[in-house]
């Protein structure tokens, strides 16, 4: 499989200019599209197709911060499953459970849990920009030294974003039905 | 096989629209329509089917001969004459089966042959035809009248669907392209081939929303546009909701007041409807342009008249233009843009010439919406141009588009697990890895299928390929690596590999819906010999119609006194050559017919000379 940094020609780093990276996938995307090897031989066409779909799949991943982050982290070995951000975070225990709580008595019907639910929403989308500031750092701090132990705590706090994402969205969805 | 580009191989882009068809291609200046064999450049994408009559006299020779298809204009005057011969908005059923169209069946008067639960079948007349093969028609007219047009062969094209088509639609419409005989080098998303037309003249960044709703589709899509790349952000729509809803809905409507002043139930009655069907359309497309209009009817002696003013007219539709709003809410927000991002907004397909549809639109996206371009052609013109793109005419510009619905697997306890998100970037890619869960199993099966929701069967079914003959092993102890890879015009491909031994896995796929490779060959084999037949049944018409000409001169050169100054020998001649012509008249030679013409010709030359001496005189 193909490097993404290497296919896109950037540095490998957690922080990166999304100008260049437009710029670098907007030029190789006018050399390997497949609409551009119609009059090819076949072997070469399908290489196009193969090539393009890497960069296609590359540049979706490199684009997004913490896409981009848990692919450099499946690089360098780490486990990044989805089951290891389904442990509850320790120091948000009390909180979750009283979420789960609301959350139940809103999905039986009863209304009245609704001022919670909507405070809680609040509550744990502040918290989900206080953990993207505090990944911004960390990913500074990797690009800088580049070492495993950042890396493991970039999975860590990664982790935690991931849970309490999960809990905003099951929120919104308790206090928006979906039709 | 290999694609080869001689300097005579056009390609041109096709526009294969639920209502009408056209076809464009790209000229010197920019791209430009074709236009049809009547001179009009929309072909209705309505089929007719001519009975067929054991004996052919020299009546038939006229107009439509028997058995004969008919498309476009003609066989939209038929869908009044002979509606259970004829059909249209067959886009609605490309790529779907039985269950699917339920709904439809109660709108639309398509005729469903029996047996069609495992491959949809249209009854036209007595003989039955799959979706693909009736679009096939349309898109084989359109080829005609570019091969006229150009006086060269035409055999690849580009054709556009509907950005929210999925595979089995996406599927069903290039199976069509190839019982049309035509090799379809790119599916183009309809919003994208639109922006492209647009974006010729216009700016060279920034971000832009298509808003496309035709007679059967909405298509909404975002994009991004950067120095000649066209990258859509996002896309979203719906496959059954357009122009055709309306009709439907005032045709109801008109079904209703006719039943009570009447007192007779028209629905029964195929010519009824469709003749109000027409009248419904008609008042449609005058409210547009016009405060107030009428759908009138006049059928058997009775007369039928209903005012529409606008503002009843927007009440009515207002719910069909509301179903369109969700989904451009969703784009919006699927792109990453905010309303305010957006710089332009085009309008495209012909429902946007309605005024409550372009003030919505305005509503929404707080900008005036682009209409410059004539809504049914736009599409049709952005084809020519991804076909120019294709064959290298167009360089400085790349459509980059997306897939519209998810790509999943069904995995334990009927759900889905994703491989390749809505909105990604085609060609895009996911690979799994697949192993055995009972000791010594040979097969794998794996049920793909299209969608955004959780569960199997909420989604749609897409095929099942079953991975077969795997070395019996220990559970668990296979890896089949499986590559899930959607091309540029949006259509699953599937290839697998055994991990241990690098070979090639094989694998059996059985589509859902749709039709399978050998159908779709044996479909093209029957479509090229019925064109042959087609084709000779036109060349025998074409003679008889030269020998009525020519034998309805001479009958009348007879009576001008020029035929008396023949000798009796020169006489003798003509009459000979007049029996001779009429003897093989019936036969199915054209070249028999065309002999005896030439023949007549000649021994007429003199009288024909003596003729053009007389008058000058």
């Amino acid at each position: 499989m193909t490097e993404y940094f290497e296919l896109l020609g950037i540095p490998r780093s957690l922080h990166l200019s999304l100008d260049l990276l437009q710029q670098r996938y907007y030029e190789l995307s006018r050399q390997l599209h497949p609409d551009r090897f119609m009059r090819s031989p076949e072997a070469e066409r399908q290489k196009a197709l193969d090539l393009s779909s890497t960069l296609n799949d590359a540049y979706r991943t490199l684009k997004n911060p913490l896409k981009r982050a848990m692919y450099v982290l499946s690089q360098e070995g780490f486990d990044v499953g989805e089951q290891r951000s389904k442990d509850v975070p320790p120091e948000l225990l009390e909180e979750v459970f009283e979420l789960n709580m609301a959350l139940e008595e809103m999905r039986a019907g009863d209304d009245s849990a609704r001022p919670q639910l909507e405070s809680a929403e609040k509550n744990f989308t502040r918290m989900l920009s206080d953990v993207d500031r505090q990944l911004e750092d960390l990913f500074e701090q990797y690009d800088r030294a580049q070492s495993r132990e950042k890396l493991s705590e970039i999975r860590g706090v990664l982790n935690r974003r991931k849970y309490i994402q999960n809990l905003v969205d099951e929120v919104h969805k308790s206090l928006v039905p979906s039709p | 096989m290999e694609i080869d580009f001689g300097t005579t191989n056009r390609v041109i882009g096709i526009d294969l629209g639920t209502t009408n068809s056209l076809a464009a291609f790209m000229d010197l200046t920019g791209p430009k329509i074709i236009p049809g064999a009547d001179g009009d450049q929309l072909v209705p994408s309505v089929v007719s089917i001519n009975p067929r009559q054991p004996n052919r006299d020299r009546e038939g020779a006229g107009a439509f001969a028997s058995g004969e298809i008919v498309v476009g204009n003609a066989a939209r005057e038929l869908l009044l004459t002979q509606p259970e011969r004829t059909v249209y908005s067959v886009k609605r059923l490309m790529g779907r089966g039985l269950e699917d169209i339920q709904e439809e069946l109660k709108l639309f008067p398509f005729h469903i042959a029996p047996g069609s639960e495992a491959v949809l079948q249209l009854q036209l007349g007595d003989r039955t035809y799959t979706p693909p093969e009736i679009s096939a028609f349309v898109l084989r007219q359109l080829k005609q009248n570019a091969e006229a047009y150009f006086g060269e062969l035409v055999t690849q094209a580009v054709i556009t669907v509907p950005a929210y088509f999925n595979d089995a639609q996406r599927q069903a419409t290039k199976d069509a392209g190839r019982i049309a005989g035509l090799e379809v080098l790119r599916l183009v998303n309809e919003p994208t081939a639109a922006s492209l037309a647009y974006g010729l003249d216009k700016r060279e960044n920034g971000i832009v929303a298509v808003y496309d709703l035709g007679g059967g589709t909405f298509d909404i899509s975002i994009l991004k546009l950067h120095d000649g790349i066209f990258e859509v952000l996002a896309t979203n729509g719906d496959t059954h909701l357009g122009g055709d809803d309306i009709d439907n809905l005032l045709l109801r409507i008109a079904l209703e007041d006719v039943r009570s002043e009447w007192g007779e139930d028209l629905s029964t009655d195929s010519e009824g409807v469709q003749r109000l069907r027409r009248a419904v359309i008609q008042a449609k497309e005058q409210i547009s342009f016009v405060p107030f209009t009428a759908i009138e009817l006049e059928y058997h002696g009775k007369k039928y008249q209903r005012e529409i003013n606008r503002e009843l007219f927007d009440k009515l539709i207002t719910p069909i233009v509301n179903r369109t709003l969700g989904p451009c809410r969703d784009c919006i927000q699927d792109a990453g843009v905010t309303v305010d991002q957006i710089d332009e907004v085009v309008m495209v397909g012909g429902s946007t010439r309605i005024p409550l549809v372009l003030s919505a639109v305005e509503a929404l996206f707080r900008t005036k919406p682009h209409t410059e371009l004539n809504p049914d052609e736009v599409v049709a013109l952005g084809a020519a141009v991804q076909a120019g793109i294709l064959s290298g005419e167009v360089q400085d510009k790349l459509l980059l588009d997306v897939t519209p619905l998810s790509l999943g697997i069904e995995i334990m306890g009927g759900v889905v697990s994703k491989l390749i998100h809505r909105n990604s970037t085609i060609p895009a890619s996911a690979t799994e890895t697949f192993t055995t869960g009972v000791d010594g199993q040979r097969n794998v099966l794996i049920h793909v299928v299209q969608g955004e929701r959780e569960l199997v069967k909420d989604n749609r079914s897409l095929a099942r390929f079953d991975l077969k003959d795997i070395d019996p092993l220990p559970a668990g102890l296979a890896r089949i690596e499986v590559r899930f890879l959607i091309d540029a015009n949006g259509i699953l491909n599937v290839t697998a590999r055994d991990v241990r031994t690098g070979a090639e896995q094989s694998m059996d796929v059985k589509p859902s819906y749709g039709l399978t490779d050998e159908q779709v060959e044996k479909m093209i084999q029957e479509s090229v010999e019925k064109a042959e037949q087609d084709f000779a049944e036109r060349q025998v018409r074409e003679a008889r119609v030269e020998a009525d000409t020519i034998l309805a001169a001479v009958e009348k050169a007879r009576r001008h006194d020029a035929y008396f100054e023949l000798s009796d020998a020169e006489r003798a001649d003509i009459d000979k050559a007049i029996n001779e012509l009429l003897l093989v008249y019936h036969s199915d030679q054209h070249n028999l017919i065309k002999q005896k013409i030439e023949q007549l010709n000649q021994v007429t030359l003199k009288l024909a000379e003596n003729m053009m001496k007389g008058t000058k005189l």
